[in-house]
Order: C-alpha cells, then structure tokens, then sequence
C-alpha cells in the first residue's frame, strides 16, 4: 500500500461536504503534504478549527482534533499548546472566522507568540451561511449584504500578523499549491506564531454574485489578481489596487511563549527552593 | 484528620477559592480582569508557576474560557473565574464545554447587574443565568457556598463533580463572601477527596469517544495520550462525529441531561437548620444563607418555630427536600438578594402544599437577619 | 489510491492515474488547468486521462484536486514511495 497523505484521513468520513471545485479541499491536501514531508505522528498533532465551512477540515483528519465554536480556534488552541507544549498544534480558520469574529484572538496570539500555526483559508466570503461580505471581502466585491458592492477597505491578514508579533507570516493561494504546501511546512517548523494566509474560492457564495461562477473562473480570476511580493512592491499605489501580493512576509526567530513561561515556572520554584 | 497540626489562615473568599482549586488539583487557570473576582486570577498567577501550573491572563472572557476546556481537553483541571458581565461572554463556550462533555470549573463572584451594574456589590442575580445561561438543553451543576472555608472545600467539589460527570460546573459566589476575610483551617492533601475524570482503558482502535459506561459519563481521554479523536460543538454520535440522525440527537441530548439529573443525590448538598419542628422555613443561600441562621436564632428566641433549608447545590435543584419539606410547614419565606430566581423553583417543588413567598433585595446591601424576621411576622399575622 | 471506491485506472508502462469517480465532484479544475490537456472530461464529466501518454508527471491535477479524487504515480516509484513530497524538496 502506498503511504500517501489519505493515510490521515478519517476515511469513513469522505467524501467531504465542501462544494464542487471548493479550496477548502486543496488547502487540506497542503496541509497533509506538509506534515506527511516532515514526518510528524498522528498522537502529536493537534488540529483546531473555528465554525464555517473551513472548520469542517478538522473531521477529515486523523489527529487529535477540534472544532469549537466560531472565531476561537485560536484561544482554545492557546490552552491545548500550554497545557501540553510538546503537542504540535495548528489552527485553522476562515476568513470571517479569523479577521472579524476571532480578530482580537489573532492579533493576541500573534503578540505573545505562542508556537501554533495558523492556516487562514481566505475566500473572502461568509460561506456557510450564505454569502455575506467579510472583512477580507475586496472592497467593491458583492456579497449577499453587500448587494451594492463592499464599500468596507479589507484587512492585510499577512500585515496585521507581522506587526502583531508572529514569527513566520506568508500568503499564498490555492493555484500555486506547491508554494503553499512549502510555506505551510515552513510555519509548522517555525518556533513561535506563524500564519499563513491562502486566497481560496468559493464559487457558489462568492463566485455567483461575483460573476465568477465556476471553480475554474474563480481560479483564473485568483491568478489575476495574485502578484508575487517582489513584483508588487514595484507597483504603483494605483497599481496595487485589487492586488494581492503573495510570498513570504515575515521570517524571524523571537522568544516563544510556552518556553518562556516555562522558564518562569523553573526560576520560581528555583527561588522557592533556595528559601 | 486532627484539627491541631492544620494550618489556620484568614483567608479572603476568592483566595480561599484559590486554595482549594489548587487542593483539588487544578493546574491551568485562565481569566480576565474583573470585579469582584480578581483576587482568584492574582492568587493563581502566584501559585500556579510554583508548581508547573499554568496561569495565563487571556485577552478577553471568551477567550479565558476557550482556554480552559483546551487545556482540560489535553488533560489538564482546568478553571476560569469572573463576575456577570464576564459570564455573559463566556457562555457559548460553556455551551461547548457541556456538549463536548470537557470537565471545567466557572466561578462567577456576582455583583449587581444587568450590564455593568454594581461591580463592587453583592447580588445573587445570576442563579438562572448559571442555569440557563447557554442556549439548548444541557445539564448543569451550580453550588453557592455561603462561608469562606465552605468556598475551599466546594471549590473542590466544584472541581470534582465536574471530573466525575464531565460537565461544566458554576461556582457562584457574591462580592461579599468573595471579598470577605475569615479563619479558614486549611485541611491536609491527605484529608480531601480529590476526584479525577475517567480515562480510557479499551484498545485505541476501539476507543469510542462519546460512547458512556452505565454511569452515562464516558471515558475521556487526554489529546496526545495516542486516543485520537474528534471533539466538536455540533451534536455527534459515539464515535464523536457529526449526526442528524434523529434517534443519535436524542439519545446525546437526554444522556447530558440525564447524567446529572440521575445523578442529584450525589450533586445536592444542602444544610438544615432547627427544621425538625419547623412551622416556617427559610430558604436561603450564599452569603443570605449566613443572615437566615441568625434569623432562625432570633425566632426561636421570640417562641417562633422557624428553620432554615440553606441550599449549597442550587443546579440541580433540591426538588425532593422541598416538596417534603413543604408537606410539614406553613409558610416557606425564600431570601435572596434578586427579584425572585430560586423563589420560583420552590414553588415550583412545592405543590401548592404551603404558602411560599419571596423576599427580595437589589439595593446592593446584604439582606440582615431582622427583615427577614420581620417579613415571617408579619406574614404570620396574615 | 488505497482507498475504496469506484476507482477508474489510466495507465501505459510508465504512469498509472487513477480517479475516485465517488469522490470526485466534476468540479473540472483538473480538466482546465492541464497543461498538456491529458484529461478530457467523460459523459458524466469525470475526468479520463485520454492522452496519457503526452503526462509529464507536474502533479498539478492531483495536487489541486479538492476532492482527493485524482492521483498521478510514475510506476517505478508506487512501491518506493508516493509523489506527495516532490514539491517539497526544492
């Protein structure tokens, strides 16, 4: 039998829910190809998930897995990671779930830096619940509440990590699969808060009222507006309207949560000790 | 078990709390600021490190108690502790932990309310919201203490009913007893029953997560032990599993009820004061429950043959105790410092068998032993 | 594929690809974004690796199938080890 990646499936559970041409799929298959390269076990990992269509991953995967309640993937992940550091645990989360209803979790797990991996699917829509406009919605997109076009500016999830706290942050999308599958075996390695952020489709709830109604429209139109870093940062202001640049943004080794608390315990009952 | 050797300390309520979660094994807190319940936080943030605890101050209420049932579900006694606001926020996530059966332990030192309310007063109008607080059918187990040591050791109760039955569990207390200072002998590790939650023991290919034994708790296994599995807010089967299977809905949702309904006789803790011969009965708890044993002292003084039923156990409620206890009296006066919340569950148990009446304070003020004899006289006369 | 299901082969001496027809939605992003246009949908739009012998191994139908419902092996590799880590190695 070929070790592939389906040996982390719970395979009872397939096939998944998500919709035809769905990225939420093609981010899972990155994922496991990260952790398949690494090598990691199964009893080690910890996989947490929000609500949304994207939280529906963690029930695909055979690892210890969660899916809590919408926006705190992050928070209850915090508790598994302090609980037990050895534990690798990742995070995944949609973009609603992530940037609006779990933001402050975000930009606090970010700044204490705990050694978790967040995985963002960024469709830039409310799925699940039909299509209402995020706030990773471009601005001028149509959304089932946003019939008169998003007049919100979104958020630059990969910016707001960086100047967080993170330690690793990079963005990339579901056409260029084996970019994402590196960043995600980077930020899983990373010691410290790592992000990555991957532009995915959704056809039904934001390619319809988009006008890009097939899985194959979303993915041309992802590649169009998807620039690679180094590109982007020539861009014009005006230029760089509408684009998304995509890369690794941030890469740097900072003091860790879980160790430094740790080191607080081991100096207290130290000084507790010498009494 | 001698009282000579125990360490005696005047001890504040909330760190009082913060003695026995560590007694009872507690290794992870996580909170947020709040009046009146800081104290638990600052004295966790001291003791935890000490022994390779965790104390983490999260950045909001939710996410402290998002925290909680993590660490719990990777093994770790886990706790939070706030004040009503707080507890308003941290309810889906209670919902969460009763659903995905995570032992946890929610102490709510309540003020006066709604909204910010009274941060610095006691009030007892949050004994519905421990209740009822999250959305859906759910169990849950609520104990209000009504003295300092009584919060050390149902602190530890707290902890290990919530072990034992793996359900969230309320710790009510009020400003007042919460921030009240009194002699506390501290027992000895030895002394105390401490009550760890079920692991399991069937091979890990066979592990059926939500499947219960007889006492309708399953087995619980911490992530990382090799029993990998699915935890979920949506209603699953045994396997853990998402379900809209009708019959797998039912069967969840009545076996979390049920494990803590068949299981009361455990759970209910409550105290009798002179009701032998009672004619009126007090009902009482928390910090009112202190002004109604010297009411009770005042009566049978003046001839009048009042007692008190002091509930410790408020959820699940004392139906049984009640119903009797409304078969031998005349007149159950209930005294809490709210409008009228646990007034309406002893009606409730009480048939119609006697006269139940409310009395009720919400000015911030503790309610004093006289007005509530005070109220029995002049219902007597009626 | 080790999994069970209504498992479509397409081979010739060097490749084997095999499609889950129970997995796979027809979403046709394998059949657009082909770049040597080897798989051509079936009536019921599955996908068929018709040309299979124009496959140069890119992985890329397989890598972005969101359904797990295509794999692409160079035979001389499927008892070694899988092509899942092949983008990883650069």
């Amino acid at each position: 039998m070929i070790k592939d990646i389906t040996q982390y499936f719970r395979k009872e559970m397939f096939p998944h829910i998500w919709c035809p041409g769905c990225g939420n799929g093609i981010v899972l298959g990155a994922i496991l190809r990260a952790i398949h390269s690494i090598g990691w076990e199964k009893d080690e990992i910890v996989m947490v998930s929000g609500i949304g269509c994207s939280s529906r991953i963690t029930g695909y995967v055979d690892f210890n897995t969660m899916n809590t309640t919408h926006g705190r993937a992050l928070p209850f992940a915090t508790g598994i990671k302090m609980a037990n550091p050895k534990l690798k645990v990742i995070a995944v989360m949609g973009d609603g779930d992530c940037a609006a209803i779990g933001g402050n979790h975000f930009i606090h797990s970010a700044r204490r830096n705990i050694d978790i991996t967040a995985i963002i699917i960024n469709n830039m829509i409310y799925g699940m619940t039909g299509g209402q406009y995020s706030p990773l919605t471009p601005t001028g997109k149509y959304g089932s509440t946003a019939p008169y076009g998003n007049i919100d500016q979104s958020f630059d999830l990969a910016a707001l990590a960086a100047s967080a706290g993170a330690s690793y942050v990079a963005r990339g999308n579901i056409f260029d699969v084996s970019q994402i599958t590196r960043f995600i075996k980077k930020a899983l390695l990373k010691k410290g808060f790592s992000v990555v952020e991957v532009i995915s489709d959704c056809p039904i709830s934001f390619g319809r009222i988009n006008q890009l109604r097939t899985p194959v429209q979303m993915l041309e139109w992802i590649k169009s507006i998807s620039v690679s870093k180094k590109v982007w940062e020539k861009l014009s202001k005006e230029e760089q309207v509408g684009k998304i640049p995509t890369g690794e943004f941030l890469d740097i080794d900072i003091p860790e949560y879980t160790e430094k608390y740790q080191n607080i315990c081991i100096n207290i009952q130290q000084e507790r000790r010498g009494k | 078990m001698s009282n000579k050797n125990r360490l005696i300390k005047i001890l504040q309520g909330n760190e009082a709390c913060v003695e026995g979660a560590i007694l009872a094994g507690v290794r992870f807190f996580a909170g947020y600021p709040i009046t009146p319940a800081s104290e638990i936080a600052e004295g966790m943030a001291v003791r935890l490190p000490e022994l390779g605890g965790v104390f983490m101050q999260m950045e909001d209420e939710i996410a402290s108690m998002a925290a909680v049932i993590g660490a719990s579900l990777a093994g770790v006694k886990a706790m939070t502790a706030s004040s009503g606001p707080g507890i308003c926020l941290k309810q889906e996530n209670i919902g969460f932990a009763a659903i995905s059966e995570t032992p946890c332990v929610i102490v709510n030192a309540q003020r006066g309310g709604p909204s910010t309310g009274l941060p610095t007063k006691p009030a007892q109008g949050d004994v519905m919201q421990a209740r009822w607080g999250t959305h859906g059918d759910h169990p849950m187990i609520a104990l209000a203490p009504s003295e300092v040591s009584e919060i050390l050791y149902m602190t530890i109760k707290a902890i290990n009913f919530s072990e034992k039955y793996r359900t969230p569990v309320m710790l009510l207390l009020d400003e007042v007893i919460a921030h009240m200072r009194e002699k506390v002998s501290l027992p000895f590790p030895e002394d105390i029953e401490v009550i760890d939650r079920k692991r399991p023991t069937v091979d890990k290919e066979k592990f059926l997560p939500y499947k219960a034994d007889t006492d309708l708790v399953p087995p619980m296994a911490d992530f990382g032990s090799g029993y990998r599995y699915h935890v979920t807010g949506l209603i699953h089967n045994e396997k853990g599993y998402p379900t809209s299977n009708t019959q797998e809905i039912d069967q969840l949702i009545r076996r979390l009820t049920n494990k803590v309904e068949l299981n009361k006789k455990d759970i209910i803790i409550e105290e009798n004061y002179f009701l032998e011969d009672a004619k009126v009965a007090i009902i009482a708890y928390g910090s009112v429950a202190r002004a109604a044993q010297r009411t009770v002292k005042l009566a049978r003084e003046k001839g009048l043959k009042v007692g008190l039923l002091k509930l410790i156990t408020l959820w699940p409620f004392s139906e049984e105790t009640i119903n009797k206890l409304a078969q031998q009296v005349d007149l159950m006066v209930v005294a809490e410092m709210n409008l009228g919340q646990i007034v309406r569950e002893v009606q409730r148990a009480a048939l119609g068998e006697c006269r139940v009446i409310p009395y009720g304070r919400v000015d911030g003020e503790l309610i004093n032993p006289i007005e509530i004899l005070t109220k029995i006289e002049e219902e007597i006369k009626l | 594929m080790s999994l069970k299901g209504n498992l479509k082969n397409y081979e010739n001496e060097k490749i084997l690809i095999t499609v889950n027809e129970e997995w796979c939605k027809t979403c046709g992003i394998c059949l657009h974004f082909c770049p040597k246009k080897v798989l051509v949908a079936n009536e019921k739009g599955y996908p068929e690796a018709k040309n299979i012998a124009d496959c140069i191994l890119c992985m890329l139908c397989e890598l972005r199938c969101p359904d797990f419902a295509i794999k692409v092996e160079k035979k001389e590799s499927i008892v070694s080890h899988g092509q899942q880590n092949r983008d990883l190695e650069d």
